[in-house]
């Protein structure tokens, strides 16, 4: 019985613990993201986004949030309709999972696994079976079209992303995440690998479908690209989903380039901090941007968006990663064994 | 081994899509995202405009054109005023000229807003929409003020309009046109030299004056490839002839170019305006002719003519020599014409409008084959299509 209670049941419990803790406040965060959301760009356009339900409007994602939760879902009459309820889901759940990995702050992490990137990369190039799953299953050429052209630019960025990690991981000389964070404490690989980051932080914004990449769901054009057909809780997961992901592509930039949970300069004002302040407004940062980059821009049209994937991003980061190669080599501190 | 078929499919743009701007129809024949023909159906918004004026009076006709092109109706009235009074054989009073100008041009900035904006809006940026109608908010507010109405104005008037401006519209007019060019300004940063804005419209729909001509374009469109053929020059109405101002023409007929054009005319549109306001004149602002305009209303409580002339004018309408004519005005969309046949009588016997929209929309196949279907929305938004007035 001790055994059976200290080999399985008291971890089990810590484990789905650890989930609760990280999946409850990534839900809030995404809520308030889509809060942030509008609040910024409404400032950005001279007005006031919204300020109606609760203090300063900060009930209205819960009431979205309800509504959501409250509608009918409506799966349409020539739909696949296994397909279809299995598309939000899947979505939503590779949104979630990805989080396993991320370091919070130095040992807060539920799964610290060798391989954390190698991970990262596999679970975001799933991604993209939700979204073409529920681009056929809604028979709807709207909303099919969406869902091969997210096809099409998921797998194109992730290529570049691809490299982006390669010339990340051999400067760390490691595929953990925490290792990663460690390995920048003299110096965040922004710095040395800034066109890098301008590429992660571009193809991160096209894949998540972000402005000015939102193609799939490009609503002057493909009404709402794959989940025209969806409603309620089943869009509520897709929305879900996106968000998180968004956040996670943020995280991400904050591990790989912006030294993670570690303060800017390990002096007194700036270490007092707690590291998963420093993550949190790393991520913040990040994800400004992404605000920011929505209320700048037009949308790319479908073949220069593929031509800036395939002819500017992958030759060139495919360069730096021969580049970095080389210049560690040089250095004599290319990752052994 | 069989050769394997390509077919290209059919997909219905419309009539309920976010950037149909209205009731437009589309049936595109599309190869992957490539369209390969592309069949424009009108008519969703028909209302027999052309057929109900023929029972009204000319007065009650005028309300009809606001309803036309709702982006900018004053342009459309003008149109329709103009006409009637040839056939009358009236001019109006030069105060009432330079305030239908004045209005005119309000109506052109009116319009270019609302174009412009949501033509970014369907190249998928959304700021400038939302930073350039709060001006479009303002010069809503300079219609209330001169005749109640915030769009459907029905102000112009066979032979003048219908009252004078009230005191202080002039000046805030005016400062407005002192303000508003900073937020052209603001917007032509986001756009002008946007990459992305720029990849999405340079060289798309490109067409040449040839083939504009050849299908009846006019306007920004027609003037976009390069011919500057502008009505308010040749063949001046009212006081344009005494303005100062220069036709904006573009170079490559393409979308870009359109919205060029359209920035440039927004501030010749301003010079126009501001020039009206300088030039205007003091006076009467109708003709005091019983034969066309109602008597005063404070004539009518003294004078038993008056009261007649009054009860004769608003049962029977303004009695216009029998004659035919098409007069056009340069509307912000381009040529907007009104074929007018009087049989003598209070009503008009045909009154047969030419929107400009009509030959822009219809000309879509020359703009959208061989192009993506994200450009669809592109060219929609750049050659300015209203509903109200292509289907009447």
């Amino acid at each position: 019985m001790a055994e059976l209670w200290d080999g399985y049941l008291w971890p089990l419990i810590v484990i789905i613990a650890k989930i609760v803790l990280i999946v409850g406040p990534l839900l809030i965060a995404v809520a308030y993201l889509t809060y942030a959301e509008r609040k910024v760009i409404g400032a950005m356009q001279m007005r006031k986004g919204p300020n109606v339900v609760g203090p300063f409007g900060l009930l209205q994602p819960m009431a979205d949030g309800v509504k959501l939760f409250l509608k009918e879902t409506v799966i349409p009459t020539g739909a696949n309709r296994v397909v279809f309820v299995l598309a939000p889901v899947l979505t939503f759940f590779l949104a979630l999972v990805a989080w396993a990995v991320i370091p919070f702050s130095e040992g807060w992490v539920l799964a610290d696994i060798n391989v954390g990137i190698l991970y990262l990369f596999a679970i975001s190039s799933l991604g993209v079976y939700g979204i073409i799953m529920a681009g056929w299953a809604s028979n709807s050429k709207y909303a099919f079209l969406g869902g091969l052209r997210s096809a099409g630019q998921m797998v194109s960025y992730e290529v570049s992303i691809g490299f982006v990690l390669v010339a990340v991981l051999l400067t760390a000389g490691s595929l953990n995440l925490s290792k990663i964070v460690e390995a920048q404490r003299s110096v965040w690989f922004v710095i040395p690998h800034l066109p890098m980051f301008v590429i992660f932080y571009i193809s991160g914004l096209a894949e998540t479908n972000r402005c000015p990449f939102d193609l799939p769901e490009a609503e002057s054009e493909l009404v709402a690209g794959y989940n025209v057909e969806y409603s309620a809780m089943t869009f509520a997961q897709f929305f879900l989903g996106e968000y998180a992901n968004m956040i996670l592509m943020a995280a991400m930039g904050a591990i790989l380039f912006l030294g993670g949970w570690l303060p800017p300069f390990d002096v007194a004002p700036f270490n007092w901090l707690p590291g998963i302040v420093w993550f949190f407004l790393k991520i913040a940062f990040l994800l400004f941007g992404f605000l920011w980059v929505r209320a700048t821009f037009p949308r790319y049209r479908y073949d220069q968006l593929m031509r800036l994937g395939w002819k500017v991003f992958l030759p060139f980061s495919l360069f730096w990663v021969v580049l970095t190669a080389g210049v560690l080599l040089a250095l004599g501190r290319l990752p052994q064994g | 081994m069989a050769e394997a078929q390509i077919n290209t499919y059919t997909l219905n743009f419309g009539p309920q899509h976010p950037s149909a701007h209205g009731v437009l129809r589309l049936i595109l024949e599309m190869s992957g995202e490539v369209v390969e023909r592309c069949d424009p159906h009108v008519g969703l918004l028909h209302r027999g405009t052309e057929k109900l004026i023929e029972h009204k009076t000319y007065l009650q006709s005028v309300p009809y054109f606001d309803r036309l092109d709702y982006c900018a109706p004053m342009a459309e009235e003008h149109a329709f005023v103009l006409a009637t009074e040839k056939l009358l054989g009236v001019r109006p009073p030069r105060r009432a000229q330079f305030i239908r100008v004045l209005y005119a041009e309000i109506s052109r900035i009116m319009n270019h807003i609302l174009n412009i904006t949501s033509y970014a809006l369907d190249v998928g940026a959304m700021t400038p929409l939302l930073w350039l109608f709060e001006e479009r908010e303002k010069l809503m507010e300079f219609y209330e003020r001169v005749c109640g109405a915030r769009m459907h104005a029905n102000y112009f008037r066979p032979g003048g309009v219908a009252a004078d401006m009230p005191d202080g519209l002039a000046e805030d007019i005016l400062r407005w046109t002192g303000t508003f060019p900073a937020l052209i300004e603001d917007m032509e940063t986001l756009l002008d030299e946007n990459r992305i804005f720029k990849q999405r419209t340079v060289n798309i729909a490109s067409i040449t004056a040839e083939q504009a001509l050849d299908r009846g374009m006019t306007g920004p469109v027609l003037r976009s490839a390069g011919l500057a053929w502008d009505l308010r020059k040749a063949q001046p109405y009212d006081v344009y002839d005494e303005m100062d101002f220069d036709i904006p023409i573009g170079k490559n007929g393409d979308c870009y170019d359109r919205y060029l054009v359209r920035v440039e005319e927004m501030r010749q549109s301003l010079r126009i305006i501001r020039q009206c306001l300088e030039k205007m004149p003091a006076g009467p602002v109708r003709l005091e002719d019983g034969k066309v305009q109602s008597p005063r209303r404070s004539e009518m409580k003294r004078s038993m003519e008056a009261l007649i002339q009054h009860f004769k004018l608003f049962t029977e309408g303004v009695r216009v020599p029998a004659g035919e004519t098409y007069t056009a005005v340069e509307a912000p969309k381009g040529e907007f014409g009104v074929y007018l046949i009087s049989d003598g009588s209070g009503k008009p016997y045909r009154c047969k409008i030419r929107s400009p929209g009509f030959a822009h929309l219809a000309a879509f196949e020359v703009f959208a084959k061989g192009h993506m279907l994200a450009d669809i929305t592109a060219v929609i938004g750049s050659i300015d299509i209203v509903f109200g007035e292509i289907d009447r």
